[in-house]
């Protein structure tokens, strides 16, 4: 990976995680509403994965998607106006945390019923190919949507009709307060691709090269015609599944071990060792993303609310 | 005009509308080399091949899911359930995704996606297999519900839902594949959402759609005989719902009759009569009444399973009493 592109890889992980802090203060501050679930600690995971796409590669995710829609391309600013539900808001303020999309950037959302995006995923990937495109649909969701019909139902058509989905599954263990093993047959996710006779790799998480290596690896494959595969990606949440999670079913030390290995810390560390970059061009970078997050707030706090006159606006793309 | 059944008139509907639009297909459980179990799309796959008629395992969320996903992409898939009852299988699918991704996100997504699913009782197949649940897919904004009871309307107003950029759950009848109707000649479009006086009257409104209207004609034709002129108003589609034509007509009889081959609680029924005492109340001559299903599963059994099912002898006493 040439440099550049490591800086620009530090820089959005960087982002999503100055940007997903100050939501956290916004959220305590009861500017935003509903539910928020935050992605730090598995920044890696999309930071590398959506790097190794290609323009015409869409992406569909769950319900934890702000990382995901930085890492496609949307401005910090359209993320921040959505999760305080103004105007301006990637959704206009219709879909709030769990709802981003960006038909632009070819990210087609933030899904929030737990793996009910996967058959979706299919159907992107059917139109690709009966378009005769060489697009792969890149399909994430946790490990626990595995258990989960929709899960099963989608891989199996995928297979049966050879569509180019590329199959991620963020294994961050607990799927709310639920570990792997009290969920799912087996701990070992990437088995269940087995089943559908697909080729499957499992990847460390919090290491971005790692995933943007192995995530090049499986979208080129796909893209080659050799059917549907699947990525199983190990990573942790550093916070709870949502705001309001007490977290009771895992033990701090739990946690401080996994944070030694920050996705963010660990790419810093290698920069600086393999010369990559300079300490000062990372610091600088450092606060380029807390001003750019400083500026994201500020817009959105400024955005006006969505008209009242809107409410009926887009239930239908016709007149009634 | 020709004279078809509603079957061909459906069939041709498609065949013409994927002759005209390469973008349409048909994907659900044996619609290909089978032909459609109601073979709705008998000659379907010799024609067009497997790519444009495509066969999928027995999993409705995969169809239903595949279907919105393509549609995301600028297709416009003609997803089949074999029967309505298999769209509980297929609920989130419907209900939080076609129903909502245009509107969550705003306005960003296009669903020009038509779900065709067979609907009614009356065939002996057991409670499961036998329900009329349109009125539950007609809560949610969204959806578009359109449910014919001519051969006329199927075929125009399946045009119409084929041609639509939003999702629309098509319904048809089981019982009524064999009923043939003059049909226009050449390529002609039915708007969504429009009600329509389907027999003219003076005495009383007849509300109904899809099953209902067969049963209401026979209804008013028995009526006819002993001197009582009944106006039947096919709603023909549940969402949008075009209520002027029922106004109109209720304002000219003062006496309404709600027919639907549904439960009665929360039904179509439910919503037509109260919405015709909020909006004509001064114009009620007699308490609106309403015929439909009896509240039970419906059983195997030939006549009990009819003794369940409104009946034109129903829908004739109902009007007596309003009258």
């Amino acid at each position: 990976m040439d440099k550049q592109t490591s800086l620009d890889l530090y820089y959005q992980m960087v982002l999503i995680r100055r940007l997903e802090e100050r939501g956290a203060e916004l959220y305590q501050a009861g500017k935003i509403g509903g539910f928020m679930h935050l992605y730090i600690g598995q920044e890696a995971v999309s930071t590398g994965l959506i790097a190794a796409r290609r323009p015409q590669d869409r992406v569909i995710t769950a319900y934890r998607d702000h990382g995901v829609a930085i890492n496609c391309g949307i401005s910090p600013n359209q993320v921040m106006a959505e999760l305080l539900g103004k105007a301006t808001g990637i959704s206009k303020g219709r879909g709030g945390s769990m709802h981003m999309a960006d038909v632009t950037k070819n990210f087609w959302g933030g899904h929030a019923i737990v793996g009910a995006h996967l058959p979706l995923a299919a159907g992107l990937a059917l139109g690709d190919k009966y378009a005769g495109r060489d697009g792969v649909t890149i399909c994430m969701f946790g490990e626990g949507a595995t258990n989960i019909g929709f899960f099963h139902e989608a891989l199996n058509l995928s297979k049966v009709w050879t569509l180019p989905v590329l199959w991620v599954c963020e294994n961050n263990m607990y799927g709310m307060g639920t570990t792997v093993g009290r969920a799912s047959a087996v701990s070992e996710i990437q088995q269940k691709a087995e089943g559908y006779g697909m080729s499957h790799a499992r990847v460390d998480g919090m290491n971005v090269l790692a995933v943007y290596e192995a995530a090049k690896k499986a979208i080129e494959a796909v893209r080659s015609g050799s059917g549907p595969s699947m990525l199983e990606i190990m990573t942790y949440r550093f916070r709870g599944h949502s705001m309001g999670d007490p977290e009771r079913y895992r033990k701090q030390e739990e946690v401080k071990k996994w944070e030694e290995q920050d996705p963010i810390g660990v790419f810093h560390a290698y920069m600086i060792t393999n010369k990559k970059a300079s300490a000062k061009a990372l610091d600088e970078i450092d606060e380029r993303a807390a001003a750019d997050v400083q500026k994201a707030v500020e817009f959105a706090e400024a955005s006006p609310e969505p008209a009242l006159e809107t409410l009926f606006d887009d239930i239908y793309a016709e007149e009634v | 005009m020709a004279r078809i059944t509603m079957r061909e008139a459906i069939s041709q509907a498609m065949w013409e509308e994927m002759e005209r639009d390469p973008n349409v297909f048909i994907l659900g459980e044996e619609v290909g080399v089978w032909g459609g179990s109601y073979a709705v799309t008998k000659g379907f796959y010799d024609h067009f091949g497997g790519e444009r008629v495509r066969d999928t395992p027995i999993a409705e969320s995969a169809i239903i899911g595949a279907a919105i996903g393509s549609a995301m992409t600028g297709l416009r898939p003609i997803a089949e359930l074999m029967t309505i009852n298999f769209a509980f299988a297929a609920m989130d699918h419907i209900v939080n995704e076609a129903a909502k991704l245009h509107y969550m996100f705003g306005g960003q997504f296009m669903l020009p996606l038509v779900i065709r699913a067979v609907t009614g009782g009356g065939r002996q197949l057991g409670a499961t297999h036998s329900q009329t649940p349109d009125a539950v897919f007609a809560h949610f904004p969204g959806l578009k519900v359109v449910s014919p009871g001519t051969p006329e309307d199927a075929k125009g107003l399946l045009k119409a839902a084929i041609r639509s950029n939003d999702p629309v759950l098509f319904l048809e009848h089981a019982t009524l594949y064999q009923v043939r109707g003059e049909v226009p000649d050449g390529d002609y479009v039915i708007p969504i959402g429009k009600s329509k006086v389907q027999r003219p009257g003076k005495d009383v409104t007849i509300v109904t759609y899809s099953k209902g209207l067969e049963i209401s004609m026979k209804a008013a034709e028995e009526l006819a005989g002993q001197g009582v002129e009944a106006e039947i108003v096919d709603l023909r589609c549940l969402r949008p719902l075009d209520m002027d034509p029922v106004i109109d007509s209720f304002k000219k009889t003062n006496r309404a009759v709600i027919v639907e081959e549904g439960w009665k609680s929360f039904g179509v029924g439910a919503e037509i009569s109260s919405r015709i005492y909020e909006q004509a109340f001064d114009f009620v001559d007699a308490p609106i009444r309403r015929v439909s299903q009896k509240e039970v599963p419906l059983p195997y059994n030939r006549t009990l399973e009819q003794s369940a099912l409104p009946q034109v002898a129903d829908v004739v006493a109902a009007v007596k009493e309003v009258l």
